[in-house]
């Protein structure tokens, strides 16, 4: 910390913007370091009910873990037009990744009712809570994503957006990016490590 | 708060192939992944997994999230949740005796 | 709000609204309960919280009184059991989540950007939300009082006692939920002070020329922004245990109850640093001014902050000795703990060696800073008997906790807060708060708190337990120690600490309706708070300050003079000020009050209580929120230029002002 703004008169410099959404996603690490070590210390803890291997389908998850990763990519793509100030880009990238993170969320439903028709619900087991708040935890974040990506597009298309455009577009990515290195520590820890 | 554009335009540096080139060894890492679920590693195993979700972590905070070419204030509020909550979080399932099961 | 026109600063800015955002135009009004309520002024919403704060805290006041009068003899009758248990906990959770946590950030909100030679916080209407999200949550936490009855877990909830099985009334579902909220304004709080400090720092000013007191104000909020999320975490897991059938803490299907307390006191091992270091910070700027010395060890002060915050991750699980850890992780713990001392010792033998050798002036405001450091030394002593962990195993659950803690956070944390009271209040009010009445106040505080808590150490190691509602003759004893002489006297004590804090509010009233205007700088103070008028202008400073040195108000007074290598006087305060009013900045624009802050924190408790009653409802809070949301996003923080209606009072302002009732 104490390198910082030595060199410059009055302030760092920066946007205050970006800096707050730094700081809150470092405090996001806290949050979800909270529901992946309460999942791990529950994951094994099945009374009775479907154990983590037993439900889940790697295949399938797979897929839509790959679809949010490559929506990373969309959204990088959009920032970068953003900066460009390609008005048209911008949009397009926006939403193609709304749409996969739509497909990821999709995905997710799907998931969460064949395991709820495979027997495990919120209130089945420890393993039932602690890996629905989870990932419910985690696709509540991305269909926060979504809602804003999509407000982004529908706000760009009128050019009334205050401040700069390429810095909004800037700020959803990194929360978007965040929520997808979220789900590459999930992915791993949850899903293809078993207890 | 103004941006220094000409600074910007620098931290911005990489381009679109750039970007897609990340997000196709990305790909190939989740490939690598998953192949583990097929493919038995034996001991390898669980640093194989390990060490590959911190690459893919490390690579798209550094590259999509710019933190590589952002000033080094971001980096630390970053990091300091991310090492914080590793550090605490691994005492606490430490206490549950969780790494010696 | 709005542009300052030189040289008329006092005339009230016109903004009239061109467009909508959303669909309201801004609010404009400069006076009146609208410039409050809409208000993103740092200064206004400073007092804003302090005057929350100060109403919560003679809330959870006289939950303690009830709680002495019901233990001051045997067989208490004034409450039941179950009253008694929703009484204690409220108590403590009033004072810690709603008096003291946000007394700071009204301290911090008003004097870090004075301290930092800013004009406003990095994002005003962020701090707007912060401040009604906190007032909403308190008020939703002390709704449950008459829907069924308050939490009663203990302010820690430990599972399982607080699963729907032991705690069947809505209490803990209000507590869960409304701790919830306002931990939203904490966060937001911290995010905002945060990026304040980093980037809105007047030219100069490097880190380590900042005020102490801004510097243990950043470490807070660093905790804050860590401890928050973790907190949230506990909550949320209660929540779903509670009104969605999860079975975190349900031990019948495995669960593990310690998960709960390891998450509770991760966050609130921090929280007890972030109740005690903006006292910490307060003392440091009070003791110095009265000392007429610089403080000593500047760095070793702001570094052993930084320290204690780090260290504080690493102590939490010394709350939980008792629970049967095993030997290894006490061990740890323990010796943790017995480090973060080191860091704390450090603070006092820096304030002790301020005071050394200075000219001291014992006003209230030094008063009350030297009663900190001796009642924390105190309660500091006692602490460090708690890190032995056989020891504390005898302590654990005893009134020697309670003992404890509150020489930390009354003798501590409170008596920082009433010494930036007299200390700042001329500056915030423009009026000296009376010294004689000060006098009282502090000194019937210190005796009635001393002999409050006192005898708790002898009734603690007694063994008279905690939250044990009613005590019986039969097992009191005999002799000197014997629980019911001293559990009288502190009861007795507890009256004597309500009078010196009735002291204050008359105070209050008194100075209010003395005509007497304060001096410019009463103190002769050293940092850059006082270098504007008092109270401060809307703007803060007529020009922004360039910082050369630490203390740089007390460097633009004194020199050091040559021969002697003695400071003296080369220009008075009033000077200053005036050269500054000679150099006004023209065409200062600020951030312009916004409706949005109010509505989007008032849809948080209405989605909190749908989710107790009925999800409808939490349907309607969601609306709200979102609807707020789109205003927000759409509404740049400053009105834009054209907006800004120089010389021409009157148009369009009433006709505007009236659409929005």
């Amino acid at each position: 910390m104490t390198d910082v703004a030595h060199d410059h008169a009055s302030s760092t410099g920066i946007s205050n913007v970006k800096l707050g959404m730094w700081a809150f996603l470092g405090s996001e690490c806290l949050l979800f370091g909270g529901l992946i070590s309460t999942y791990m210390l529950y994951r094994g803890r099945v009374s009775g009910g479907p154990r983590p291997s037993q439900i889940f389908d790697i295949p399938f998850t797979s897929v839509s873990s790959f679809v949010l990763l490559m929506s990373s990519l969309t959204m990088v793509l959009a920032v970068s037009a953003a900066h460009k100030e390609d008005d048209r880009k911008t949009n397009l990238w926006l939403t193609v990744t709304a749409l996969l993170g739509a497909t990821f969320v999709g995905g997710q439903v799907y998931e969460f009712t064949a395991f709820y028709k495979e027997g495990l619900g919120f209130s089945t087991s420890l393993f039932g809570s602690s890996f629905y708040t989870l990932t419910g935890f985690h696709g509540v974040h991305v269909t926060v994503g979504i809602i804003m990506l999509m407000s982004l597009v529908g706000i760009l298309k009128r050019s009334s957006v205050p401040g700069k455009k390429a810095e909004v577009v800037e700020m959803i990515g990194l929360y978007w990016h965040f929520v997808d290195i979220v789900w590459i520590i999930i992915f791993t820890l949850v899903y293809l490590i078993p207890v | 708060m103004t941006t220094n554009t000409a600074e910007t335009k620098q931290e911005h540096g990489m381009s679109d192939a750039g970007y897609i080139r990340i997000a196709i060894i990305l790909a190939a890492i989740t490939g690598l992944e998953v192949s583990t679920y097929y493919v038995d590693f034996g001991v390898l195993f669980l640093p194989a997994l390990l060490i590959m979700m911190v690459i893919k972590f490390v690579m798209v905070v550094s590259y999509f999230m710019h933190l590589k070419f952002d000033n080094k204030i971001f980096s630390f509020l970053f990091y300091a949740g991310l090492v914080l909550a590793v550090g605490v979080y691994a005492a606490f399932l430490a206490t549950f005796k969780f790494f010696i099961q | 709000m709005a542009i300052i026109e030189r040289p008329a600063p006092t005339v009230p800015a016109i903004v009239t609204p061109t467009s909508t955002y959303g669909l309201l135009k801004r609010p404009v009004s400069t006076t009146g309960w609208r410039s409050w309520v809409f208000t993103v002024d740092h200064k206004k919403l400073g007092i804003m919280y302090a005057a929350t704060a100060m109403f919560f805290f003679i809330v959870g006041g006289v939950e303690a009184l009830l709680i002495r009068l019901q233990l001051a003899a045997p067989n208490g009758k004034v409450l039941n059991a179950d009253l008694y248990n929703q009484m204690f906990t409220m108590h403590a959770t009033t004072m810690v989540f709603l008096f003291v946590m946000p007394m700071a950030a009204g301290f911090a909100n008003y004097f870090v950007p004075l301290q930092i030679g800013a004009r406003d916080v990095a994002f005003p209407r962020l701090n707007a939300f912060g401040f009604w999200a906190f007032l909403f949550g308190g008020i939703f936490l002390n709704l449950a009082w008459f829907l069924g009855g308050a939490a009663d877990g203990g302010w820690f909830m430990y599972a399982p006692n607080s699963g729907p099985v032991f705690s069947p009334s809505h209490g803990v579902d209000f507590w869960a939920l409304g701790l919830q909220i306002t931990g939203i304004a904490s966060l937001t709080g911290a995010i905002n002070l945060i990026i304040t400090v980093l980037n809105m720092r007047a030219p100069g000013m490097t880190l380590m020329k900042m005020p102490i007191f801004t510097w243990m104000i950043t470490v807070v909020q660093f905790l804050l922004l860590f401890a928050v999320p973790v907190i949230t975490v506990a909550l949320f897991l209660l929540s779903f245990q509670r009104n969605f059938g999860a079975q975190f803490f349900d031990v019948a299907a495995g669960a593990d109850p310690l998960l709960w307390q390891h998450l509770f006191w991760i966050f609130g091992h921090p929280e007890v640093y972030i109740l005690i270091l903006p006292s910490f910070g307060i003392v440091s700027e009070v003791l110095p001014v009265f000392s007429r010395k610089p403080l000593f060890g500047y760095p070793f002060v702001v570094f052993s902050g930084a320290a204690i915050g780090f260290v504080g991750w690493g102590v939490w699980a010394h709350h939980m000795f008792a629970s049967g850890l095993g030997p290894v992780s006490v061990a740890v713990f323990s010796l943790t703990t017995m480090a973060i001392a080191v860091p704390t010792g450090v603070k006092i033998i820096n304030w002790t060696l301020t005071m050394w050798g200075g000219k001291l002036w014992f006003t209230t405001a030094m008063k009350f800073a030297i009663g900190l450091i001796v009642l924390f030394t105190v309660g500091g002593l006692s602490g460090v008997t708690h890190a032995v962990a056989p020891s504390d195993t005898q302590q654990t659950d005893t009134y020697y906790i309670v003992a404890h803690f509150h020489y930390v956070l009354f003798g501590g944390a409170v008596l920082g807060i009433f010494s930036g009271f007299y200390y700042w209040w001329p500056k915030v009010f423009g009026k000296m708060l009376n010294e004689k009445i000060g006098s009282w106040n502090f000194w019937l505080m210190v005796i009635g708190l001393n002999m409050t808590f006192g005898p708790m150490h002898i009734l603690g190691l007694q063994g008279q337990p905690r939250r044990m509602y009613q005590w019986t003759e039969a097992r009191a004893g005999e002799g000197f120690f014997n629980l019911a002489f001293w559990n009288l006297v502190a009861s007795i004590g507890s009256f004597i600490l309500s009078v010196g804090i009735l002291m204050f509010l008359i105070n209050v009233v008194v100075t209010a309706r003395n005509p007497k205007k304060a001096p410019l700088d009463p103190w002769n103070a050293r940092s850059l708070e006082w270098m504007t008028s008092n109270p401060p202008k809307e703007h803060n400073f007529d020009v922004i300050p360039t910082v050369h040195h630490l203390d740089e108000f007390f460097h633009q007074k004194f020199e050091e003079d040559e021969a002697t290598h003695t400071m003296k006087q080369v220009r008075t305060a009033e000077e200053i000020m005036a050269e500054q009013e000679r150099n006004a900045d023209k065409h200062i624009h600020m951030p312009s009050p916004s409706y949005w802050p109010i509505v989007l924190a008032f849809g948080l408790p209405i989605i909190t209580f749908g989710l107790i009653y009925s999800h409808l409802i939490s349907v309607v809070g969601g609306v709200i929120v979102l609807f707020a949301a789109y205003g927000w996003a759409l509404e740049s923080s400053t009105a834009p230029d054209s907006d800004f209606e120089t010389n021409t009072p009157g148009t369009g302002l009433d006709k505007v002002g009236a659409n929005h009732d």
